[in-house]
């Protein structure tokens, strides 16, 4: 195995192991596997918006299908996956234990992801990555939207299994000489992130059942025709996943808060606020589902009341933003790829952060509701924060997993490329919402204001793909080819690094 | 531990920031939900894929739909089969049309002209042409 520089080990010694580094191993690499093929699917679309007509498919119906599995795939099988793999391989090292809790369940958890991705990428369904019915219940053609609903299923199971064993490790096993606020904020980052998937995720598996059921005809949950209502599967599903979105981040948090001590060569300028934003988060989460569903005739008191608990929700990530700037404030910072791309996410955040409070202004969100403004403010908090800050973790694990250096003049040019490509896409396309825009769309009005904005936005994603391609080609050749990494001091911080010792579980 | 205070003073700004949005977002919401007495109704129906609008007096237009300036005009928006969202970009109204509801929005012209009314929820296959003309007459 090519990542196995050391002591080259066969690959189903991997495959088959149930060491946490080696479970972890396994998540990122599929995680980064469906990040391609996730971004492939976003080059379809791009390509197929640059100009209006139909560009390079002629069947809108296999464009629903194409950002249906890019939307699933991406907050499915890349985000939660690689925050997984990346808890799995620094939690136990962490904590101070042997392995997970229970290492043949989280082999199990991890081993439900192919399944999972294989229904929904054959699947192939058109129902958009929320599957609201009652397009999913009575439009859409099976068995496409049967896989998605299945595909889902196991990997919210998996989600969960994954979960539970790392509250259990984390609160159970950790060294008796490590109290709870010791915990390095990373290991709180994935604390909350998993108490916060065991609380949310348990209605989104009750809002599938009841989807499926109503697909077979043997109930009408939410079939208007027979008493049922469709607005009862939005509260079901927007429930668990505007939570979610803080527990896409939550982990990207924690890293942030691993890396930017490390990298000013600062102490952390407030470890109790880091924790206390944390558990708020996790908490107020919860208070602001329905802000997804402002236009489908809620009452003006269910609108106000949603609009607080979306706005409460947004001193806690000031927090965290201030709590990194003044660690960094002062400090010798080094920007090597990992810091470059935490900055870099925390920028491009704070400009989401400001379109979140737009959308969430209640005159406003009419405006902006499923327009293209909808998806440049998400792509800028889960493309341009989490998967940045994740992105920089990778760099900054790369010495530990391989035992080599990546080129930091390719990880330099990735990032520019990105960036730039970040502000281009996504920029634009909150742009191109104020402009009426709708999501979601095969074809647009062929408009010179809205043409020239889509190829600017196409544009953008065509830098941002070449910057993947650079990725690529640095992280496979760095890990057959790079230098070999000094272990104790990779970056030459003057910190110590992760025990790379671990690497060599048997 | 004297720096601290820099962080409950920012704090202090965004949420003094917050209550200002949210109030203020509050008010104007507040009078925009206030339907005038005098506005003619207009029932909106939304289907796979086009748009049908049904006046007072029992007309019908598919497609395309006439109403005149500086009058007041209250839709009420349904749909036939999936959800649908009534959107008209330039006067800010976007409505979703769910099936099993009746659900209300008004605006009120000042000038003529033509205008796009689209759709702005997902609704299978030709979504993104599920589009109709606003005519506003003088
Ligand atoms: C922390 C990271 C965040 C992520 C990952 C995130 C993600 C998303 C996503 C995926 C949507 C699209 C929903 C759809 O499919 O229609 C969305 C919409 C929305 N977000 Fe965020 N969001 C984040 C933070 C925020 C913040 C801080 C606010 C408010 C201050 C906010 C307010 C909203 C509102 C109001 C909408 C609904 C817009 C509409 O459709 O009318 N979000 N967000
Ligand atoms: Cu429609
Ligand atoms: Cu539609």
């Amino acid at each position: 195995m090519v990542l196995e520089v050391r002591k080259p080990r066969p690959l189903w010694e991997i495959l088959f192991s149930t060491h946490h580094t080696d479970v972890g191993l396994l998540y990122i690499i599929s995680s980064f596997v469906f990040l391609f093929m996730g971004g492939a699917l976003a080059m379809t679309i791009r390509t197929e918006l640059l100009t209006p007509g139909p560009t390079i498919i002629s069947d809108p119906a296999f464009f629903n299908r194409v950002f249906t599995v890019h939307g699933t795939d991406l907050l499915f099988l890349w985000l939660l996956p690689f925050a997984a793999g990346m808890g799995n391989y620094l939690i136990p090292i962490l904590v101070k234990y042997k392995d997970m809790a229970y290492p043949r369940l989280n082999a199990v958890a991890y081993w439900m992801i192919p399944p999972g991705a294989a229904l929904i990428w054959l699947g192939w369904a058109d129902i958009g990555w929320y599957g609201y019915p009652p397009y999913s219940t009575i439009r859409a053609p099976g068995p496409a939207a049967d896989m998605w609903i299945f595909g889902l299923k196991i990997l919210g199971l998996s989600s969960i299994l994954g979960s539970i064993n790392f509250v259990v490790t984390i609160l159970k096993c950790k060294h008796p000489d490590m109290s709870i606020m010791k915990l390095p904020l990373f290991v709180w980052g994935i604390l909350t992130t998993s108490i916060m998937t065991l609380a949310a995720l348990p209605t989104f598996t009750a809002a599938l059942i009841m989807l499926y059921t109503d697909r077979l005809g043997v109930s009408s949950f939410f079939n208007p025709a027979m008493g049922g209502d469709p607005i009862a599967y939005q509260h079901l599903f927007w429930f668990t996943f505007h939570p979610e979105v803080y527990i896409f981040f939550m982990p990207a948090i924690g890293m942030a808060y691993d890396l930017i001590p490390k990298f000013s060569r600062k102490p952390i300028f407030s470890y109790a606020s880091g924790v206390i934003a944390l558990i708020l988060l996790s908490i107020i989460g919860f208070a602001s589902w329905a802000h997804h569903m402002l236009a489908t005739g809620m009452t003006f008191t269910e609108k106000t009341v949603f609009m607080i608990g979306t706005l409460a929700a947004v001193p806690m990530s000031a927090m965290h933003v201030f709590n990194w700037l003044a660690t960094s404030w002062g400090g010798r910072i080094k920007f090597a790829a990992p810091m470059k791309w935490t900055f870099g996410g925390i920028a491009l955040f704070f400009a989401a952060g400001a379109g979140g409070v737009v959308n969430t202004a209640l005159p406003l969100d009419f405006i902006t509701h499923d327009s293209y403004w909808v998806v440049g403010h998400f792509h800028l908090f889960v493309m341009g924060t989490i998967s940045f800050i994740f992105l920089g973790f990778m760099y900054y694990l790369f010495p530990l997993i391989t035992g080599r250096m990546y080129n930091e003049r390719l990880s330099s040019i990735h990032f520019w490329l990105m960036f730039i490509g970040a502000i281009m896409v996504f920029v634009t396309q909150h742009v191109l919402g104020l402009f009426g825009m709708p999501r979601r769309i095969y074809d647009y009005v062929s408009d010179p204001d809205l043409i020239i904005m889509n190829q600017i936005a196409t544009t953008g994603a065509y830098l941002q793909g070449i910057g993947m391609a650079v990725f690529l080609y640095n992280m496979i050749n760095s890990a057959v080819r790079g230098k070999p990494a000094k272990m104790e001091d990779p970056f030459e911080i003057g910190e110590v690094y992760y025990d790379h010792r671990r690497r060599e579980p048997h | 531990m004297g720096h601290t205070i820099y962080e409950w003073v920012y704090i202090g700004v965004v949420v003094g920031i917050l209550i200002w949005v949210g109030a203020d977002s509050w008010l104007v919401e507040k009078h925009l939900e206030e339907i005038p007495e005098e506005a003619t109704t207009i029932r909106v129906v939304a289907q796979q894929w086009f748009w049908t609008f049904e006046h007072p007096d029992g007309t019908k237009e598919v497609g395309e739909l006439h109403v005149k300036a500086g009058k007041a005009y209250r839709f009420e928006v349904v749909s036939k089969d999936v959800i649908h969202s009534f959107n008209v970009p330039y006067f800010v109204m976007t409505m979703d049309a769910v099936p099993g509801r009746v659900n209300k929005i008004w605006f009120a012209p000042a000038e003529p002209g033509e205008f796009l009314i689209q759709c702005r929820e997902y609704c299978g296959l030709l979504h993104y042409q599920m589009r109709a003309k606003l005519i506003v007459e003088a």
